[in-house]
């Protein structure tokens, strides 16, 4: 025996295995030796393109029985005896295929990203506990447990995902797990409500800038705020047909005696800001054309939500049956019931309301302790919530947040507020106090008529959502639906003292004075994050809208008629830019050409010629947009320097409006950094020659056609962590304006047309594909047919139809 | 021909330890195999290395036959080794191999030295 060598040996192995065996820090965060192994690392994930999916599966949870058919793209077609093996299978085939994005998106909800990533999170959680999402999502979770129906599905829901998870070894880990080297969690009906809550933030939490205006406000009065950042443009084509009537408001807020004096003029100087702001183009458009348009006399529905995009798809396909009914369309992993779609009898669709629902109180605390603020004239107790967060390789982070009246005190001391000793920033929102907003969904899914349709929409409080809906019996409808503070004139634009009640919210708009329209003479109908209503409203209803889609939208189903669904897929993917129709004439007319340098001569006589459409290989539209940024920053940069922080700029709306009756834009066309006073003229032309010399450069680099400027791409969740899981230089046109509202990687997750005849015919597509697998052909195979501007045809399937030749897979559940 | 036979049997021990056991079960099988059957060092690295890396190289190769090289040619560039299934399967396999054939060598001194 030679006892050295084998202890030298036996050590060596032993440390190999030890270090192939843990993370190796942050390029390489997984085991090595475990993902390398065929049977048990990343390689188990690569699925043999040829294998099935059929399965035959026994839970003691079932009531009964239930199939699922896989078609060809290998959506679900789920049919069970009752409600709750419905929500059972809809919860397993969730997890079995998107459990990863379910457990990050939940995870990351409640703040509790640093368990995975370390470190480098524990900004965001802080910003996610202190905005009070957790809390919310516990506040509705009281009421969706409150009703035993409402209970039963949340609950059969949470255990078809843990009876996925609890079937899982370590093998079968999803590849996120086994490159972050960690492990899913079990799924609660808590979770659940943080999903919900995770939408309200991405769609009702960056709809309002009172922290940048209470900033601004420094600077800028009131008026001239109101002025930059216009809430209704000249432009706004409302969901309300303008003329309607609207009924007397049955509240009339009132504000505070001294609101000159105590809010107006005395805004508390205000250092806090929100560092993870959600995208503000998450937008989206629906619309809806009565039979009397159409074709076929159906009407037609479409819709299409803008959002982030991303691998795997926030959207997945089901089909969703018992015998009381068939329900089709995109639902949301994590969540129970169809999101977005249609049952045998109607159709619906959502996009985003974009109302303000959040504002700021000034909270004084009684001394650095944070546990008493004054309020009412005497020191209020705050209810103190300790946050614990874990950190991945690092200790836990303890944060105390203090509870207000009014809400968690978002900013103090501690956090972002750097100017104010023993002061906060309390937040209140809606999205903090509501019910069971699947509610909504659970019974839209099961609406037979109009009827059904209003009392399905009353329950959805956050985010505001503006629901489009047609019926096979010909009714077609737009409500603007959520809970909505009744405010008195600019409450809420600046942040509010926060000492006693009266600036506080006095009441909610009643739900049925909420905008609306119901079969409108002229046949359409339609939503695209605009205003909902004109200024014939009677109440002041701040957000942040966008205008110019609407307005195109409305363009173009103004004049169709014998409308098909392939004119209204057609539509989906429009390239008309509006916006640039109403500026190109202005832009041209100011421009002094004598003035150009030659590169910019060129480009100026290119763009003279263009046709308005932003399609993909558009040159006009890269010039077009690239001078009107340009000209944007030449004429606001100046005076928005003054406020000493970065903030948004005006739309470009605003500008043109502006213009068009104003070419000094009531003074900031001058740049006020120089003696001379700049004309209009001056700044466009300085502007398309600044922009000339950028695209020169983008132009040798063959960048120049729109789609390669814009670089559209659809990243996996975890963004560079995995570029290679991207689907990269996608020809895709559109902007966040246009009807086609592709951004970088950013623009319509989800595309539907459905029109309501006899029978249904309903198209749809998304960027991705049903798996969740970057190791499965089903990852990204949707991705070219959506970028193409082409759709599936949507199958609603009989339960007799087993035999046909669209079934591939078949799954059994039995108790 | 205990080569061979070393070579073999480090395999199938080291492919039922992959069902059962976490993916260092391969230094066990290398171990087990030369307690049992005395080689040299050399020829019992060798075995080691030889029997887990054919195992390993063989399974990832056909798997990602089957997967048409969609997974492998992320991970690659993941990895930084670029869009190639092989190179990312030689690599499993030689990572493999070398843990097999260390787990292996160290049973080899448990041996008394054989002369010749």
């Amino acid at each position: 025996m030679r006892i050295i060598s084998f202890l030298f040996t036996t050590a060596a192995t032993v440390l190999l295995v030890y270090l192939l065996n843990r993370p190796l820090g942050d390029k390489v965060p997984m085991p090595v030796g475990n993902f390398l192994s065929p049977q048990t690392g990343f390689w188990q994930n690569a699925e043999d393109t040829a294998a099935g999916f059929n399965a035959d599966l026994s839970f003691p949870q079932l009531k009964g029985k239930a199939e699922v058919y896989f078609d060809e793209r290998l959506v679900p077609h789920v049919f069970a005896e009752n409600d709750e093996d419905l929500y059972f299978v809809q919860g397993y085939l969730h997890a079995k295929f998107r459990l990863f994005q379910m457990d990050l998106q939940t995870k990351a909800a409640e703040g509790r990203v640093s368990e995975i990533a370390g470190a480098k999170a524990i900004n965001y959680d802080r910003e996610q506990r202190r905005l009070g999402m957790k809390f919310a999502a516990e506040n509705s979770l009281h009421t969706m447990e409150k009703d035993p129906k409402a209970r039963a599905v949340y609950t059969a829901y949470t255990a078809g995902v843990n009876a996925y998870i609890h079937s899982l070894k370590k093998s079968d880990l999803p590849l996120e797990y086994k490159i972050l080297n960690f492990e899913p969690e079990e799924w609660t009906n808590l979770r659940t409500a943080l999903l919900l809550k995770m939408m309200a933030k991405m769609l009702a939490s960056g709809t309002e800038k009172d922290l940048a205006y209470s900033r601004l406000h420094q600077v800028f009065s009131t008026s001239q705020i109101n002025l930059l950042y216009p809430q209704i443009p000249d432009s706004l084509k409302p969901i309300v047909p303008p003329g309607d009537a609207f009924a007397k408001p049955a509240i009339t807020p009132v504000m505070p005696a001294d609101a000159d004096s105590a809010y107006f003029k005395e805004v508390p100087p205000v250092t806090a800001f929100e560092q993870y702001t959600p995208d503000r183009d998450n937008g989206s458009n629906n619309w809806v054309v009565a039979g009397s348009k159409t074709a076929s006399s159906a009407p037609i529905l479409a819709n299409d939500p803008h959002l982030e995009l991303s691998l795997p798809s926030i959207w997945y396909e089901m089909q969703l049956s018992t015998p009381q009914g068939n329900t089709y369309g995109a639902t949301l992993p994590g969540s129970p019931f169809v999101i977005i779609g249609f049952n045998d009898s109607i159709a619906w669709g959502v996009t985003n309301a974009q109302r303000d629902v959040k504002d700021y109180y000034a909270i004084r605390f009684k001394d650095s302790l944070r546990n008493a603020y004054w309020f009412e004239n005497r020191w209020k107790l705050a209810q103190q919530r300790i946050e614990a967060i874990k950190v991945k390789g690092g200790a836990t982070v303890y944060d105390t947040v203090a509870y207000t009246v009014f809400g968690p005190v978002m900013y103090d001391e501690s956090f972002r507020d750097t100017l104010t000793k023993q002061n906060g920033l309390a937040v209140k929102w809606t999205a903090h106090h509501t019910g069971d907003d699947g509610n909504t969904f659970y019974l839209l899914n099961r609406a037979k008529n109009y009827d059904d349709y209003v009392n399905a929409i009353q329950f959805f409080e956050c985010p505001g959502q503006n629901f489009v809906f047609a019926s096979k019996s010909g009714t077609i409808a737009l409500w603007q639906q959520g809970r909505f503070p009744a405010r008195w004139n600019n409450q809420g634009m600046y942040v509010m003292p926060g000492t006693d009640r009266r600036y506080d919210w006095q009441g909610d708009i009643p739900q049925v004075e909420n905008p609306h329209a119901l079969n409108p003479a002229r046949g359409y109908l339609f939503s695209a994050n605009q205003r909902p209503a004109d200024g014939a409203y009677p109440y002041y209803i701040p957000g942040a809208y966008i205008t110019p889609r609407a307005s195109a939208i409305e363009l173009y189903l103004r004049s169709m008629n014998h409308i098909t669904a392939a004119d209204m897929m057609k539509l989906q993917n429009n390239y008309f830019n509006i916006m640039a129709r109403d500026m190109m004439p202005l832009l041209l007319s100011y421009t002094d050409t004598s003035l150009l340098t030659p590169g910019a001569k060129k480009y100026y006589d290119q763009v003279r010629s263009w046709d308005l459409f932003a399609g993909p290989l558009s040159i006009g539209q890269t010039i077009y947009q690239t001078w009107m940024d340009s000209l944007s920053t030449n004429v606001w940069q100046d005076e928005l320097a003054r406020a000493g922080f970065k903030v948004e700029m005006p739309a470009e709306e605003t500008l043109m409006e502006l213009l068009k009756k104003d070419s000094a834009a009531m003074g900031y066309v001058d740049n006020i950094n120089t003696p001379e006073q700049e004309t209009l003229q001056m700044q466009v032309t300085d502007a398309l020659n600044k922009t000339a010399k950028m695209l020169a450069g983008i132009e040798k680099e063959g960048r120049a056609e729109w789609a390669k400027f814009k670089d559209v791409s659809v990243y996996h969740l975890l963004k560079e962590a995995l570029l290679p899981f991207a689907h990269t230089g996608l020809n895709v046109g559109g902007w966040g304006n246009i009807i086609n509202a592709v951004k970088k990687s950013h623009g319509p997750s989800w595309r539907m047309v459905v029109q309501l005849g006899t029978p249904t015919e309903a198209y749809g597509v998304y960027p991705g594909g049903q798996s969740g697998n970057p190791g499965s052909r089903f990852y990204d195979n949707a991705i070219n047919t959506w970028a193409t501007g082409n759709y599936y045809r949507l199958w609603m399937m009989n339960r007799s139809e087993q035999g046909d030749a669209r079934v591939k897979w078949r799954m059994n559940f039995v108790k | 021909m205990k080569f061979f036979v070393s070579i073999v049997s480090i395999s199938v021990l080291s492919y039922i330890s992959g069902i059962y056991l976490p993916w260092w079960g391969i230094a066990v099988a290398g171990f087990v195999v030369a307690v049992l059957l005395q080689q040299k060092p050399a020829l019992s690295f060798w075995s080691g290395f030889i029997g887990v890396f054919l195992l390993w190289l063989f399974l990832a190769w056909r798997i990602n036959a089957a997967n048409d090289g969609i997974l492998a040619g992320r991970i690659g560039l993941l990895l930084g080794i670029g869009k190639s299934p092989l190179l990312l399967a030689v690599i499993t396999g030689v990572i493999g191999g070398v843990v097999a054939g260390l787990g292996a060598l160290s049973a080899s001194y448990l041996h008394p030295r054989i002369k010749k």
